[in-house]
């Protein structure tokens, strides 16, 4: 009894101890952040998280698309109103899918990359070389990493949606026939630019924010062995999941709460 | 010590603790300038530690650390990334970075600290690689080095800047007989060379020594002999010269500290 | 040039990005960049207001001449109070004009429509519709046509 009082509080202070640090850590890079000279290491890193990602999240877009055109219509038909299959699609990728499910892939695909690279140049004494060589690792590694994964998450989450509206529009209109003008129309007439699309962006770059802290810091407050990479790069997929969908769930009651 | 009479670096009175372990125990030496010193001790007494120590990544629990009359721990961040400037670190791994070129890690230094004109980094990287005999190996990336020769690199990566102190980690450890050779004698060419302050820590008593002009043998946090080797291995302690002449039984027991033997055969026997 | 390239990529990924962006805002909600319109109010009270939403529109023989701005109860009447803004340019509208909420399709969103009148005064800025009828309550037509009450 008393132990498992012990080892409850023990793992609540070590995880208020790593959060602090985290917080610490993000501030750090925060106050270091690269000026324009970096910004060039930015571009080489929105390259690794943001294009090498593009064909996972529009694949993944693609079928996420069709299959809401495909549910969304053969519930929609019971009530006549198929027409509406554009406005039910958009709304759920704009608001919801476009951004949680683009930042679900992001943490499986680019976090877990971000870990595991930051935690091998740990390992390998990269990161004490380059404090050895008077460059501040923070600014020089985990800075414009940050950054990319900031930039990159809602550009990936605005390609994700508009590739499943279009897929949605593939099946609904060229496959099921619903009429290509009312696909539009009603998505016109019921998504707002500020309301729906710019609350999506929002949420994504609030994601991408997350996720990238999570993953640099996962990588760089790793046990610098293989065992300690392979724990950390699952932790970042795991801790990054939950945030998300954690996250969605506050900023939805926010945004489209009353 | 005939050059000078000030020692490059100062170690007073450091206290290191990592945990609750006691890395170094108030342990106090002076590293010559422009002279090779050796820093020996066997396995996990700390070696590492204290040249991050004198880098300035790691800070002691107590005492001094001070370089050419500089205190390196109370420095800000800024002037302690510039002083790392005047320094050179060679990695036990090398630590190349791995999404850069051979010629592409040597210009890093450069790139970063300076505002040299291209042709100029160019000729400064050549110049480089070709004192540690890779000027051919420019365009190879750090997967297609073998292990001697990525070291070589990253060597040539740490006097980039022509620094006043190149610090060596394990410089000889993992390496083929002829690599070893290569860097022994590139260690001591380059020190008298470019006039540097060159600290090495190792436990490599044969290569070390060959080179070393100056000797500190640490072990259990305290410093057991402090000298030249001829010197210490005349005149060192019991420790020292089991140390130095790689003997497997002396001060340092062959056996773990353990129960006695017989007593503990016949416990396990009655536990069974 | 390797960095060359990764340049070229990350270019084209923002101009996707961009792309992304500009077909969320034109082709799926339809924004009109004369969004900001110069509007002026006029105000209308109903009975019951439905299912009628800010945003929704106020639409004159089918053609939308502005939104929904804000809805609320008038404590004094006990009747909902909604404020429209109207399009400037549709300066026009008669004094006498009647104003309804209507129901697009069975079961889709509520707007207003007004229908004209013949009055030669046009309502201002600020001025309230007189005429208006509230939303048709379909459980309640339901209710009534089960229980049999006209």
């Amino acid at each position: 009894m008393l132990d498992g009082l012990q080892g409850l509080g023990r793992a609540t202070l070590d995880g208020l101890a790593s959060l602090g640090r985290s917080v610490v850590f993000v501030l750090s890079v925060i106050a270091n952040l690269p000026s324009w000279g970096g910004f060039l290491l930015m571009v080489r890193q929105v390259y690794a998280v943001g294009v090498l990602s593009l064909v996972i999240i529009m694949v993944s877009g693609l079928f996420i698309g069709m299959v809401l055109g495909l549910q969304g219509y053969n519930v929609l038909i019971d009530y006549g109103s198929e027409e509406s299959v554009g406005q039910m699609i958009a709304l759920t990728l704009v608001r919801e899918l476009g951004p949680v499910v683009t930042a679900l892939l992001f943490a499986g695909r680019a976090g877990s990359a971000l870990t595991a690279e930051i935690g091998l140049m740990k390992a390998t004494e990269q990161l004490s070389s380059l404090e050895m060589m008077g460059v501040d690792p923070l600014r020089r590694v985990i800075a414009p990493r940050l950054m990319a994964g900031f930039f990159a998450m809602p550009v990936l989450a605005l390609i994700f949606s508009m590739v499943g509206i279009w897929g949605g529009k593939m099946v609904a209109v060229d496959w099921l026939g619903v009429y290509d003008g009312s696909y539009w129309g009603n998505m016109q007439g019921s998504v707002g630019f500020w309301d729906d699309v710019m609350n999506g962006i929002i949420k994504s770059i609030v994601f991408g924010w997350v996720c990238a802290w999570i993953a640099v810091y996962q990588g760089y407050d790793l046990v610098p062995t293989s065992e300690g990479i392979a724990r950390a790069t699952t932790r970042t997929v795991v801790y990054s999941s939950l945030a998300v969908l954690g996250l969605d769930f506050i900023l939805t009651a926010i945004m489209f709460g009353d | 010590m005939a050059e000078s009479d000030v020692p490059f670096i100062a170690i007073e009175n450091v206290t290191f603790r990592r945990g609750e372990r006691l890395i170094f125990d108030n342990i106090s030496l002076s590293i010559p300038r422009g002279r090779v010193t050796t820093i020996m001790g066997p396995s996990g007494t700390g070696k590492t530690t204290l040249l991050r120590l004198i880098g300035g990544q790691l800070r002691p629990d107590s005492g001094t650390i001070h370089i050419d009359g500089v205190n390196v721990h109370a420095l800000k961040r800024k002037e302690l990334y510039k002083l790392r400037e005047r320094m050179g670190m060679l990695f036990q791994s090398g630590a190349l970075f791995s999404d850069l070129t051979v010629y592409e890690n040597v210009a890093f230094p450069l790139r970063v600290h300076t505002d040299l004109p291209e042709d100029m980094i160019r000729d400064i990287v050549l110049m480089k690689l070709h004192a540690v005999g890779l000027r051919g190996a420019r365009s190879l990336m750090p997967s297609e080095l073998s292990g001697g020769m990525a070291r070589r690199a990253a060597l040539a990566r740490a006097i980039a800047l022509d620094p006043e102190l190149v610090m060596y980690d394990e410089p000889f450890t993992g390496q083929d007989p002829i690599a070893m050779a290569v860097i022994v004698q590139l260690i001591r060419l380059l020190n008298d060379a470019l006039g540097l302050t060159s600290v090495l820590v190792s436990h490599d008593v044969a290569e070390s020594l060959s080179i070393t002009d100056h000797l500190c043998v640490i072990a259990e946090g305290r410093v057991m002999g402090e000298g030249s080797p001829a010197d210490l291995k005349r005149n060192g302690s019991p420790f020292v010269k089991q140390f130095l002449n790689g003997l497997p039984d002396g001060p340092v027991p062959f056996h773990y500290p353990a129960a006695d033997y017989k007593a503990d055969l016949m416990e396990a026997d009655w536990h069974a | 040039m390797l960095s060359r390239k990764i340049e070229i990529a990350v270019g084209m990924f923002v101009v996707l990005g961009v792309a992304a962006l500009f077909f969320l805002a034109l082709r799926v909600s339809g924004i009109t960049f004369d969004g900001e319109r110069p509007t002026y109010t006029l105000y209308a009270q109903f009975t019951d207001v439905g299912g009628l939403n800010t945003r929704s529109r106020v639409t004159l023989a089918g053609v939308p001449i502005g939104q929904v701005r804000n809805i609320r109860l008038d404590p004094d009447a006990l009747m909902a109070e909604v404020e429209m803004a109207i399009y400037k340019e549709v300066s026009t509208i008669p004094l006498d004009s009647s104003i309804s909420i209507r129901t697009a399709g069975l079961l889709g969103e509520n707007y207003l429509s007004v229908s004209p009148g013949g009055d030669l005064e046009y309502l201002q800025d600020g001025d309230s519709f007189e005429s208006t009828s509230g939303a048709l309550n379909i459980e309640s037509l339901v209710n009534q046509f089960v229980s049999g009450q006209k």
